[in-house]
C-alpha cells in the first residue's frame, strides 16, 4: 500500500509494477485529482501559460493500466504498525503488508491571516488555481509574497510576468539565502529588483489589514505599511506526518528512515517526507525536490522487492526566475566555501562548485545546463577541495575542466 | 521503440543525458534535450526507459518495445 499519491507515491507504484510485483496495490491520496506534477504550478500555470491538462503525470489509461486500487481524495488519519491497517478520513482501515509513506508536506500558514480572501498559499493544483484566479481579478493588483524560498520567488516572478505590483518580504538579508549561501543569493536578489520587484528583506509581517473580510495590506516589523490585494505566503512547510502520531514510528523532521528508506520493518518511505541517512554525504537529509521523489520512490520500490540497498544520491534541484536558469547538484552548507569553475559571477552564466570539510559537496550553474552537468562528476567523485580551489590555475577554465572529466 | 522528447516540456536537467548519453544530448545554448536516436537498439531500452522515468518535466516518451 501506498500513502500519498504525487510523484513519489505514483513513481512508488509504476516501480513496483514495472519490476514485476503482480499482487494487489493501494494508492491512496488525499487530493481529489489525479497525480500531477507541481513544479509548474508556480510557473507555468501560475503564469497562464499552461492549463492543469498539460501536468499530469499520467493519462487516466495509464493509470487504469496500473492494476491498482486507487483511492483518490481520501486521507490516511492513523496508523497500526501491529495490525498492519491504515485508518482513513471515513474512519474505514485497510489492511497491508508493505506500507509505502509519501504524503509530502505541509506549508506553513501565518497566524492571523488565512480567514481573509486574498491570503493564499502555494502547494496543490487548486491553491495555483486560486491564486491565478485573483491575480487576473484586476490589471493593478498589488500582490505581496511573504517568504524569498524557491516557492516565493517563483510566484514573484510569475507575477511580474503578469505586469503586476510585486514586493517580496524576507526575515532574510537577501532572497534563497538558506537555499544558496549569501554570494548566491544577493545575485537572487538583485535579478528580483531589475525585474521590478520591491525588496522588504530583512524584515518580517507584523499585522494584515482588511476590509469586509478581504486583505487590504500589511504592516511590516519595521513598521512600513504596504497596501496589497493579493498576499502570498510561501514560508516554508512541514512534513504531513500528523497522521502517524502515536503509530510507533520515529518522527522527526520527518519519518525517520535508515539508509535504505526503511522506517520500520514493512514500512519505507519515500519523497519530501522522508528522512534519511545519505551515505554519499554521510548525514541525514529530507529532501523537497522534484527529482529525488522519483530517484527515492524507485529506489523504494527495489528494496520492498528485495534489494536492500541504501539510497545515496546526489540530489538535484532547479528553480527558475525571469530569464535565469539555476540549477544544482549536491548540498549546499551555510558555510561552505565557493570556486567559480565556468564563466563569471557577474557575467550571466556560470557554475560554482561549493566546498566542505575539504570536499567539493555541491555545483551550482546559472543559465549553463550543459557545463553543470559535466561538472556534476565532481560531487559524485568527492573531489578534493583543494583541486578547484581556491582560484582555479588559469589553465583550468571551466571549458578546460569540463572536457578533461567528461 | 521509437522516442518522442517534448522541448516544449523540456527543463534542461540533462538527466537524460545522464540515464542515456548515446540516446540524448542538450542543446549549448540553453540545455534543452535533443533527440539524438529516435530508434534506439534493444540494448539501450531500459537506459531510455530510466531517462523518461527520472524526466521531471515528463518530456519524453518511449513507444512500444
Amino acid at each position: 500500500m501506498v500513502v500519498g499519491a504525487s510523484v513519489a507515491g505514483l513513481t512508488t507504484a509504476v516501480t513496483l509494477r514495472t519490476l514485476g510485483y503482480d499482487g494487489r496495490l493501494t494508492l491512496i491520496g488525499d487530493e481529489p485529482h489525479t497525480p500531477y506534477n507541481r513544479p509548474p504550478l508556480s510557473k507555468q500555470i501560475l503564469a497562464g501559460t499552461w492549463e492543469p491538462d498539460r501536468i499530469k503525470l499520467r493519462t487516466d489509461e495509464e493509470l487504469s493500466d496500473l492494476d491498482a486500487r486507487l483511492l483518490f481524495g481520501r486521507s490516511a488519519t492513523g496508523l497500526d504498525t501491529a495490525t498492519r491497517r491504515v485508518t482513513l478520513d471515513g474512519g474505514d482501515s485497510v489492511g497491508y503488508d508493505t506500507l509505502v509513506i509519501a504524503t509530502g508536506v505541509t506549508p506553513n500558514s501565518l497566524p492571523g491571516a488565512h480567514h481573509l480572501a486574498g491570503v493564499h498559499l502555494l502547494r496543490t493544483l487548486d491553491d495555483a488555481l486560486a491564486l491565478r484566479a485573483d491575480l487576473r481579478h484586476r490589471p493593478d493588483v498589488r500582490v505581496a509574497v511573504v517568504g524569498a524560498g524557491f516557492l516565493g520567488s517563483e510566484a514573484a516572478a510569475a507575477a511580474r510576468r503578469m505586469k503586476l505590483d510585486v514586493t517580496m518580504i524576507d526575515p532574510r538579508p537577501v532572497p534563497m539565502r538558506r537555499q544558496f549561501g549569501d554570494r548566491i543569493a544577493a545575485l537572487v536578489g538583485r535579478l528580483h529588483k531589475k525585474n521590478g520587484v520591491s525588496m522588504r528583506c530583512g524584515t518580517g509581517v507584523r499585522r494584515f489589514f482588511e476590509s469586509g473580510g478581504r486583505v487590504t495590506g500589511l504592516e511590516l516589523t519595521d513598521g512600513t505599511l504596504l497596501g496589497a490585494d493579493v498576499v502570498v505566503v510561501a514560508i516554508g512547510s512541514v512534513p504531513a506526518i500528523g497522521w502517524l502520531a502515536g503509530s510507533g514510528l520515529e518522527l522527526g523532521n520527518g519519518v525517520e528512515c535508515d539508509p535504505t528508506c526503511r522506517a520500520a520493518p514493512g514500512v519505507y518511505a519515500a519523497g519530501d517526507v522522508a528522512s534519511w541517512h545519505n551515505d554519499h554525504f554521510g548525514c541525514r537529509m529530507r529532501l523537497e525536490h522534484r527529482l529525488n521523489a522519483t530517484e527515492q520512490a524507485q529506489a523504494v520500490a527495489r528494496n520492498v522487492l528485495g534489494e536492500n540497498r541504501p539510497f545515496a544520491p546526489v540530489p538535484y534541484f532547479w528553480t527558475d526566475q525571469y530569464d535565469a536558469h539555476i540549477q544544482a547538484y549536491g548540498i549546499f552548507p551555510a558555510d561552505a566555501e565557493l570556486a567559480v569553475l565556468h564563466g563569471e559571477l557577474e557575467g550571466g552564466h556560470f557554475v560554482v562548485a561549493y566546498g566542505h570539510a575539504g570536499r567539493v559537496v555541491g555545483v551550482l550553474g546559472w543559465n549553463s545546463p550543459c557545463e553543470l552537468r559535466r561538472l556534476r562528476q565532481l560531487v559524485v567523485d568527492r573531489a578534493p577541495w583543494a583541486s578547484v580551489a581556491p582560484t582555479p590555475p588559469a589553465v583550468w577554465t571551466g571549458r578546460h575542466l569540463s572536457a578533461s572529466i567528461r | 521503440m521509437q522516442v518522442t522528447v517534448h522541448q516544449d516540456k523540456c527543463v534542461a536537467s540533462g538527466q537524460c543525458v545522464l540515464a542515456a548519453q548515446d540516446v540524448f544530448d542538450q542543446r549549448d545554448e540553453d540545455g534543452v534535450a535533443v533527440l539524438l536516436d529516435e530508434r534506439p537498439p534493444t540494448e539501450l531500452h531500459d537506459d531510455v526507459r530510466q531517462a523518461a522515468a527520472v524526466c521531471p518535466a515528463l518530456a519524453i516518451t518511449p513507444a512500444g518495445s
